[in-house]
């Protein structure tokens, strides 16, 4: 086997991915960091399974974050992106304009040139892209508030990339001769640049609006399914061509193209076609970077490069709390935004290189810049796990305590937990009868608000322990659970039973799997969230059909003890089945066996109630006396 | 003219053959108000206002239903207990239906010799109705003799066809004040009367 060939680098890596991000997800430490590992045991410097090529590779790979761009513009719509502009504006330019100049300081203080001193605040600035919204994709956590922010300043900085890049040119040493201009766009001139890339964003805007749609359309009539990938791409690496060729950041563009297609009826296919490109090359760019960690340069002067890497991530943390501060974030999202965001991102790679072609900073500085960057990026999965392991815990803790007097005080007998528009209504009305209820609730904006309308409503996660232990779950009788996300419905229930066991716990369910799972674990008190509503809706139907009102509720009351019954019947043999079997498969399969059941089953016999006819019959054949 | 609110109460009128043809028959009967307790509140949940003000709007009130357990069906209970409320319809200052007339309009399964001292129920029907008789009477309302059709289980479709024509008949007359109402209570059904 040639050590060259495509095939080989391609089994090296697909098996380096296979092997190490299966295992890093085993013990908690999320995909990216799984990559990174396997990037730097196939490296030069541990197995050196992989050679020179890998520059190559990770240019190539830099595509996966077009790629990924590209699907976070379609899953956001032009009016959210219109509602995120005061944080991409006020946040991001002050992130990296203050960024720019504390390193632009640091810089001169260390004695750099103010050129070269500028050149690294630019570079210092910036994060990653690809590292951050994967990762918070991963935890679930980019709708929140911290995600959001740091998707704002992400965005930003891809932005800002365009005028840094076109800055660099200018920051060359008088002294340093200029090398001959190759097919590298950007020596052009400022303000021709500005122009092209104005017309790209307005092709693509356009083109996006008048053009695509119609393509999608001829090409969906084809029906050939790989036909449409093959357009998903073809549109994502033509935005490539254009924006790149005009000196624009094409991720950015792969962003405008997506956010403009975001209302289109092709949003969904587009994104299941291109997401698994997406995946497969994000993660061969997470393995370059693992792979081009030199080592070796670390090993000279471990102490050194380790407190530059550390010291310069704290800064950057520092930095982005203050401005999260600035901007009134929470202290557990602003801390999990300033874990996020405090690393360099894959920019600084491209910048590095063009820093070195005009000889802005020394050599030396630029493979230290090089390491750092590399290894703050391998760094930024374990600072999320510190975030969640260590620091998460304690602000809750710590927001528990402050809490905690005023709760303990109320002894409330109800915890609900979740006031979205499930919860509010149960709360509404226990309110409307002075129950004394506590609510907790993690949408912040939410609890904001109804604090502001005087309800007693606290922010956190009420799967921690510490939290409802600071809600007076010892001393309260009722835990309603009323959770968007079953999964956390789930770890609340667990947690309840386990170190509340006097708590009755009353729990809405989305739906029949939903509900399975939770009588499983013992919950008698399931309450499927639209089962009521759908048969109110059934038995009014029924009544303007022409049937008695008090009928029509009847029949419906019956088919809901018998939709209760037989999901407690289902529940058991639950857990015995198949997992590979495919949610939407096991969907039909249950619906048909219920719908089955209805016909057969005895206690849906719903004309028994007031029927006169045996007794009719008994009068009138003289037997009843 | 006197201003009839018939109040009806049947849980399964969809399984009916009597009582279906004498609400069709009241509902005929000009400037009469028909309440079908079981379509208005099919949840039990009685809008009490609502209904004690459609009584003061009305001279005489007709409950009609089939004697399910010599009773009236759980919905009309619910309705007296609700409606009827103290210190508005009895006690000290409860006078609002003081003058009005009640009328049971009632079926039977059973027929008239069932409801004798040798006959399987025992007891004349009037005594099965004396609750209703005194809740009357407690509320300042006159009680008029019942209107009673007995032995549905064996009635054709004649006869029942006859049945509604009467009670058809009986609403109109006492809507146009035919009947000496302080004077008929001497007898112990209304159906002598007709």
């Amino acid at each position: 086997m040639q050590s060259g060939s495509f095939f080989y680098i391609a089994f090296v890596y697909l098996a380096a991915a296979v092997v190490m991000v299966p295992l890093a997800k085993r013990f908690g430490l999320g995909s990216v960091l799984g990559y990174l590992l396997a990037g730097l045991i196939i490296g030069p410097e541990v197995l050196g399974l992989v050679g020179e090529e890998r520059q190559e590779i990770m240019h190539f790979a830099e595509f996966g974050v077009v790629m990924m761009l590209f699907v976070i513009g379609l899953e956001l719509e032009p009016s959210v992106l219109w509602r995120l502009r005061i944080n991409i504006l006020g946040m991001g330019g002050v992130q990296v304009v203050a960024t720019t100049l504390v390193f632009f300081t640091i810089g001169l203080a260390f004695g750099l040139p103010w050129k070269a001193a500028i050149a690294v605040g630019l570079l210092l600035s910036l994060s990653s892209t690809a590292i951050i919204l994967q990762t918070l994709q991963e935890k679930g956590l980019i709708r929140t508030p911290a995600g959001q922010s740091s998707f704002a300043v992400l965005l930003f900085q891809d932005i800002a990339v365009i005028p840094i890049l076109a800055l660099f040119p200018l920051l060359a040493d008088a002294s340093f001769v200029q090398p001959v201009a190759d097919d590298a766009p950007f020596e052009q001139q400022g303000w021709m640049n500005t122009l092209l890339g104005i017309g790209a964003i307005a092709a693509i805007i356009v083109g996006g609006k008048y053009l695509v749609r119609p393509i999608f359309h001829a090409v969906a009539k084809t029906k050939l399914r790989e036909l449409f990938t093959a357009t998903a791409l073809l549109l994502v690496i033509a935005i490539e061509l254009v924006t790149s060729s005009v000196g624009l950041s094409p991720a950015l563009g792969a962003f405008l193209g997506g956010v403009v297609l975001a209302n289109s009826e092709y949003r969904h296919e587009l994104e299941s076609d291109i997401e698994p490109f997406k995946g497969l090359l994000l993660g061969t760019f997470f393995i370059s970077i693992g792979a081009s960690i030199n080592l070796g340069f670390v090993a000279e002067q471990p102490i050194f490069i380790l407190s530059a890497v550390l010291g310069v991530m704290l800064i950057k943390g520092m930095i982005l709390f203050a401005i999260g501060r600035a901007f009134r974030m929470g202290i557990d999202q602003n801390s999990t935004f300033a874990f996020a965001l405090c690393q360099m991102g894959e920019f600084a790679f491209v910048l590095l290189t063009f820093a070195s072609r005009y000889g802005i900073f020394p050599e030396e500085l630029s493979g230290l810049l090089l390491v750092i960057t590399a290894l703050s990026m391998a760094l930024t999965p374990l600072f999320f796990l510190v975030n969640e392991k260590m620091v998460q815990p304690r602000i809750t803790a710590a927001l528990a305590k402050d809490i905690a007097p005023d709760v303990i005080e109320e002894k409330n007998p109800v915890i609900i937990a979740g006031f979205g528009r499930f919860g509010s209504v149960v709360g509404r009305l226990l309110k409307a009868k002075d129950v004394g209820t506590t609510v907790l609730d993690n949408d912040a904006d939410r609890v904001e608000l109804l604090r502001k309308l005087g309800l007693k409503v606290y922010y956190g996660d009420a799967s921690r322990l510490d939290l409802l232990q600071a809600a007076g779950a010892k001393e309260a009788k009722l835990l309603i659970i009323a959770l968007d996300d079953p999964e956390q419905t789930l770890r609340l229930v667990e947690e309840a039973q386990k170190h509340f066991p006097h708590l009755a716990l009353l729990v809405r369910a989305t739906d029949r799997p939903d509900a399975y799972d939770l009588l499983s674990m013992g919950v008698k008190h399931v309450y499927r969230e639209t089962l009521d509503t759908s048969l109110r809706m059934g038995a009014d139907a029924m009544q303007m059909l022409g049937f008695r009102a008090y009928n029509a509720r009847n029949i419906a009351q019956k088919f809901y003890e018998h939709d209760e019954k037989a999901l407690r019947d289902l529940a058991d043999t639950w857990a015995d089945r198949n997992l590979y079997i495919s949610a939407a498969r096991e969907r039909i399969a249950e619906l048909e066996q219920l719908l089955r059941a209805d016909g057969f089953d005895n206690d849906l016999n719903f004309d028994k109630e007031w029927d006169s006819d045996s007794l009719r019959e008994d009068v009138l054949k003289g037997t009843f006396k | 003219m006197s201003r009839i609110l018939v109040l009806f109460a049947h849980p399964a009128l969809e399984k009916s053959r009597v009582n279906i043809r004498l609400a069709q028959a009241a509902k005929s009967v000009n400037s009469l108000t028909f309440c079908d307790l079981y379509e208005s509140y099919p949840d039990f949940f009685i809008d009490v206002a609502t209904e004690q003000q459609l009584l003061t709007q009305h001279d005489i009130i007709v409950w009609h239903h089939p004697m399910y357990w010599y009773s009236c069906p759980p919905l009309l209970k619910q309705w007296i207990d609700l409606v009827l409320t103290h210190g508005w319809a009895y006690g000290s200052g409860g006078r609002a239906l003081e003058g009005k007339y009640v009328l049971n309009a009632i079926t039977t399964g059973g027929g008239e010799m069932a409801y004798h001292p040798n006959g399987f129920n025992r007891f004349p029907l009037r005594q099965f109705l004396i609750p209703f008789e005194q809740t009357v009477r407690l509320c300042r309302m006159s009680y008029l003799p019942p209107f009673v059709v007995q032995g549905t289980h064996r009635m054709n479709n004649v006869e029942i066809e006859a049945q509604a024509e009467r009670y058809a008949t009986l609403l109109r007359d006492l809507r146009d004040d035919k009947f000496d109402l302080d004077a008929v209570g001497r007898v112990e059904l209304f159906n002598q009367l007709l």
